[in-house]
């Protein structure tokens, strides 16, 4: 008996890859942790609400009502099984392990395909753990999702086309902007030229906000090179300097609220349990999934699309979910459009080199924790500051970074390692004098999100 | 004490009544648990080894940051969690 393909997430790129799979003939199962369809960039609002979806999501209201339309039309017609508010929390070789409303089930596959997305990459920075800080992302989604400022005077900080498009979001919506830092200088004019001769019309997006925002008197900070939160029980003010050298002035700003974002990371966990093979990848700066020429991994019946293996965003999410889509057909000896599959592929191709254009003008800052206090928290789960990490590291010079998790604690907490990940890394990078490629990968556990205690599996 | 979260647009929704601490609170249809109470309050839980205050970090269900606590013990992520009319939340008391 063939077993049903399954879809892990339900954003673009796992809806992309239903579509077609569906339209073959094959019923495929598509998981999401929420309740409806969209991912984090075109998550929908809950019932009550009744902004357009052109309020919502600006630009790419078509795009986004496309992808709910699609996916909303197979779930109605039942040609994919959905399963919402569902967690896959572990993987085996023909298992997934999800839990739903407090029920643990698995699902066998004989295929997968993971699109599991994205989370914001953080670096850790002090007075991080202040109440009113939260991720560039999570502050985009307190308004699409809630209506909500993560505050009365907000400052977005960090780097990548999001700060941007969040400031002018929350400035639509009458939210107060006090300023934007970017740690990134502004991009050179070489740059720009060659973004836009790579994708004009998303440069053309990004030059809009920034000069919407010029216009409407918010400031927009280029090359901030240190930033700190101050406050006792919250957020009370910003810091910041431009340059390195200690005489620099320090700028304060009074805010509630600090947004902060270093571009993306991958979700990758679920690859990670399931033995796929790794590489460093410069452009993402982080341990990727290897992907093949059609979304293939390094295991034969597993497919990665989206976020989740390559930091590419959302257009890029639909198109290499339907390249996983066509290369499992393939794999399948099904029929598929071949013809559709090569255009998919080329513009996959064209994607990944404006994406790297992209990447180069908001470049995370490589240096960010190489003069970091002691008293920096790095991990937010279990509370371990920078000190507590070099304590460790003078007693254990050699650890990796998973020896340094096991005898640390840092990344051992409830998010496992996803915020302070990154950070992590950076930090014993610095502390070896390794590049970051020389860092190993932190292997993933199972459960890969907190489960209750009690739930207890349908089957050992 | 102020919350952190200001309601902005779309905020023309029902109300949804719920408690803190045993006191009745009121947050509107929609809310996750986590607008609920960060339009009140500055703060969802205190953590674990240093009693510090936290409020969530990434509002997709990835941190863990937003853990709250109802009355019956159960636990939940509150920016993944839809407000429902009397809900009972904990929300541990500052010690200074």
């Amino acid at each position: 008996m063939t077993l049903a393909p399954v879809i892990v997430g339900a954003g673009p790129a796992g809806i992309r890859a239903a579509q077609i799979l569906a339209k073959t003939g094959l019923r495929p199962i598509v998981i999401d942790e929420a309740a409806r369809v969209g991912g984090q960039i075109y998550r929908q609002q809950p019932d009550g609400f009744s902004r357009t979806a052109r309020t919502l999501y600006g630009f790419e209201h078509r795009k986004a009502r496309a992808v709910h339309e699609t996916a909303n039309a197979l779930i109605a017609s039942r040609q994919i099984d959905f399963r919402p508010s569902t967690l896959v929390w572990d993987a085996d070789d023909h298992h997934l392990y999800v839990s739903s409303a407090g029920r643990h089930d698995s699902i066998p596959y004989d295929r997968l395909i993971l699109a599991t997305g994205a989370t914001d990459r953080v670096l850790p920075f002090n007075g991080w753990t202040l109440p009113g800080v939260y991720t560039l992302g999570g502050a985009q989604i307190a308004l699409k999702y809630q209506g909500c400022a993560i505050g009365r005077q907000v400052v977005l900080t960090g780097t990548g086309p999001l700060l941007y498009l969040v400031a002018y979001q929350y400035c639509k919506a009458g939210a107060n902007v006090a300023t934007v830092l970017d740690t990134s200088p502004f991009p050179k004019p070489t740059q720009g030229i060659r973004a836009f001769v790579a994708d004009a019309r998303l440069m053309a997006k990004g030059v809009y906000y920034m000069a919407w925002l010029r216009s409407h008197g918010v400031p927009l900070v280029h090359g901030v090179t240190a930033f700190e939160a101050s406050g006792s029980d919250r957020v009370e003010a910003i810091k910041w300097r431009q340059s390195n050298e200690a005489t620099a002035q320090q700028h304060v700003l009074p805010c509630d609220a600090i947004a902060c974002g270093f571009g993306l990371r991958s979700e990758n966990q679920l690859a990670s349990l399931l033995g796929c093979e790794f590489v460093f990848d410069e452009q993402d700066r982080a341990w990727q999934p290897r992907v093949g020429a059609d979304g293939e991994s390094s295991r034969a019946n597993i497919y990665l699309a989206g976020d989740g293996a390559r930091i590419g965003g959302a257009d890029m999410a639909e198109l290499t979910g339907q390249q996983c889509a066509y290369r499992l057909l393939q794999d399948l000896n099904l029929d598929y459009d071949a013809k559709q599959a090569k255009r998919v592929t080329k513009k996959i191709q064209r994607g990944r080199h404006t994406r790297l254009l992209i990447d180069n003008m908001f470049a995370p800052p490589v240096s960010w924790l190489d003069q970091a206090d002691d008293a920096l928290v790095v991990c937010r789960c279990e509370e371990i500051c920078v000190g507590d990490v070099r304590r460790m590291l003078h007693e254990d010079p050699r650890s990796g970074l998973n020896r340094m998790k096991a005898l640390s604690r840092v990344g051992m907490g409830r998010c496992q390692g996803r915020m302070c990940g990154a950070g992590a890394a950076m930090l014993l990078a610095h502390e070896q004098a390794l590049r970051l490629s020389g860092v190993e990968r932190l292997r993933s556990q199972p459960p890969v999100k907190p489960l209750r205690i009690g739930e207890t599996p349908c089957e050992p | 004490m102020t919350g952190l979260f200001a309601r902005l647009v779309d905020q023309d929704r029902p109300s949804c009544r719920f408690y803190v601490n045993g006191e009745p609170c009121s947050g509107r249809k929609g809310d996750t648990v986590m607008t609920a109470l960060l339009t009140l309050n500055a703060y969802l839980r205190l953590t674990e080894f240093t009693q510090s205050p936290r409020a969530g970090f990434c509002l997709m269900g990835a941190c863990q940051d937003c853990i709250v606590m109802q009355e019956n013990g159960d636990r939940f992520r509150a920016c993944a969690t839809l407000l429902q009319e009397d809900m009972r939340l904990v929300i541990p008391e500052r010690v200074r």
